[in-house]
């Protein structure tokens, strides 16, 4: 078996007072591409500026490509492409300038250098650009120019510390699309506190709070393993209390929502008992009382729920 | 080694493409221009028996160039990237604490050399003018004193690189250089040397001198006790600038 792309063992990062990690495990194999979500403040800036060997860890240990970051420090840094927290860039320079500079500073040879800065600048939509000034450019410019020098050195692994905060909506689908691209041939490491950014980009997903991992998995399973007790929706041609009256004879609903909707429809929200799939069951509900079936669904929880019944559930802890 | 001279490349360029390089530029110009009205003047009158050089570190305009600017230099080195954030991206390439230390020094002394170039072409210009026999220029005592200069600002700028290393406020930098450098200058025009110093302080205040160290360099004297002065401080406060830089993996 291949060894994880990174591999973290109970990393503990504490300030004078303050615990920013509080004992973080977690693997990212190679080709993945993993979201870390947390509220601000909860930690994902500290984490990934350990990870990029920045800053040393208390306790605990990191590694990368089987590297350890504190050991063998650049080692890991040649495998890694890293933008910070607000993607700070030298604002006089021009951007191939930049990345050329980039470059050479991560040892990439002349030659190399000019072949690199060519293909990412293409990567990245920065052809048209690239005899700009960087301080000049707009927002997505400069993010996509970030992402640029993240990728010049060719990095196993690409660690963005919110990549797309503030971007305009165009924006912000061209540098998703651009990350979702690079899944497979490299390893991302992304934070956010967007939701939809992670159910967009990530195939997997870390949720952080207060310095711990309160839940890791991919967004299919929190969805499965949090709402197995989601309501379905069903919209029958049927009046509304004869439907509440065959719902009342099914025992495996625990609770029901009908109202009417548009023409001869109404809209029922059945909350299940004990988890149990209700779509087949209502299905033949229908079927035996010759009702025609508009629709039929799984209530989909949006990453948002989750994440506020994951770190809602830690403090009803505390 | 591409590290280095990539980052001091980078340095340069961020001196040359600011607004404060050239207003330093143009600020050393002006002074120097002042000195050499200064030179003239003194040439005019009574006859001087000291080479031309020692009357070009003597006048005040000399040391003004000195102390002010190269606080302004280095301010920015490390405060500034700080500032911006760049310095997270610089310090997770594969480059060691070191070898950016040294490019910022490399960088930051290259462009104050630059600055200094006028005296040079001044110098040649009143070569060209004055009677030889009676004022000679020695281009030996001319190397000697563009040594000194370059000496005593790698001092002051080692001293401002410290100084940019500790803080995110370029401001702050700048001060903070600026009381370094001062005390250094003050204690050399005796300004802050104790009246009644006899004995072994005496001469421990005209060790640490700079008049008395540029006054050799100006005559064409180069004595190993100064150049060691020199280049153990710039060692010593480089050393700092590393270890500060180094800290933030101790916290």
């Amino acid at each position: 078996m291949m060894e994880p792309m990174i591999e973290v063992r109970e990393l503990t990062k504490r300030y004078a007072k303050y615990t920013a990690v509080n004992d973080v495990s977690f693997q990212v194999g190679r080709g993945e591409i993993v979201g870390l979500l947390g509220p601000n403040g909860a930690g994902k800036s500290t984490i990934l500026r350990i990870l990029s060997g920045f800053m040393p860890a208390t306790s605990g240990t990191v590694k990368i490509a089987g590297y350890d970051v504190f050991h063998d420090a650049d080692e890991v840094r040649r495998r890694i492409g890293y933008m910070p927290e607000n993607n700070p860039l030298h604002m006089e320079m021009r951007v191939r300038e930049y990345l050329k500079f980039r470059a050479r500073l991560k040892g990439l040879s002349r030659a190399k250098t000019r072949e690199r800065v060519t293909t990412v600048l293409e990567q990245c939509a920065l052809t048209d650009v690239q005899k700009r000034i960087i301080g000049q450019l707009s927002k997505g410019y400069k993010q996509r120019v970030g992402l640029a020098d993240a990728l010049v050195h060719e990095p196993d692994l690409i660690i963005l510390d919110e990549p797309t905060i503030g971007l305009d909506p165009n924006q912000l689908r061209s540098v998703r699309q651009l990350i979702k691209d690079l899944g497979g041939k490299h390893t991302v490491l992304l934070s956010t506190h967007i939701l939809p950014e992670v159910e967009v980009s990530c195939s997997r997903v870390l949720i952080l709070h207060s310095g711990e991992i309160l839940a890791a998995d991919t967004t299919e399973n929190l969805h499965r393993t949090i709402f197995k007790a989601g309501p379905v929706v069903a919209e029958i041609a049927a009046p509304v209390n004869e439907l509440i009256q065959a719902w009342a004879e099914v025992d495996t609903i625990l609770h029901v929502d009908v109202a009417a909707a548009d023409g001869e429809y109404s809209r029922c929200s059945l909350t299940p008992r004990d988890g149990i799939d209700l779509r087949p069951i209502v299905f033949n509900v229908a079927c035996e009382r010759g009702w025609r079936l508009r629709e039929l669904s799984r209530g989909r929880h949006s990453l948002e729920d989750i994440f506020v019944k994951v770190t809602r559930g830690e403090k009803e802890e505390v | 080694m591409q590290a280095f001279f990539t980052l001091v490349r980078r340095e340069l360029g961020g001196h040359f493409l600011s607004l404060t390089g050239y207003v330093i530029v143009a600020t050393v110009l002006l002074l120097l221009g002042f000195s050499l009205n200064d030179i003239i003047t003194k040439l005019n009158g009574v006859p001087i028996d000291a080479p031309i050089t020692e009357v070009v570190y003597s006048t005040i305009y000399f040391w003004l160039i000195l102390v002010l600017t190269t606080p302004v230099i280095t301010m920015r080195s490390f405060a500034l990237e700080k500032f911006t954030g760049t310095f997270e991206t610089l310090m997770t390439t594969p480059v060691g604490d070191i070898t950016v230390v040294l490019a910022k020094f490399f960088g930051a002394l290259i462009f104050f050399v630059f600055a200094w170039l006028p005296l040079i072409a001044y110098l040649l210009i009143l070569r060209r003018f004055v009677d030889h026999a009676s004022a000679p220029i020695d281009l030996v005592a001319l190397a000697t004193t563009y040594l000194g200069i370059v000496l005593i600002g790698a001092l002051f700028i080692s001293m401002g690189t410290f100084a940019s290393a500790l803080t995110r406020s370029q401001i702050v930098a700048a001060i903070l250089s600026f009381a370094f450098v001062l005390v250094l200058f003050l204690l050399s025009m005796r300004s802050l040397v104790p009246v009644e110093a006899t004995g072994w302080e005496a001469e421990f205040f005209v060790h640490i001198s700079m008049t008395e160290h540029m006054q050799e360099f100006a005559r064409g004297v180069l004595q190993i006790s100064s150049l060691t002065f020199y280049l153990t401080l710039t060692t010593f406060f480089l050393f700092l600038t590393w270890k500060v830089i180094e800290s933030r993996r101790w916290k």
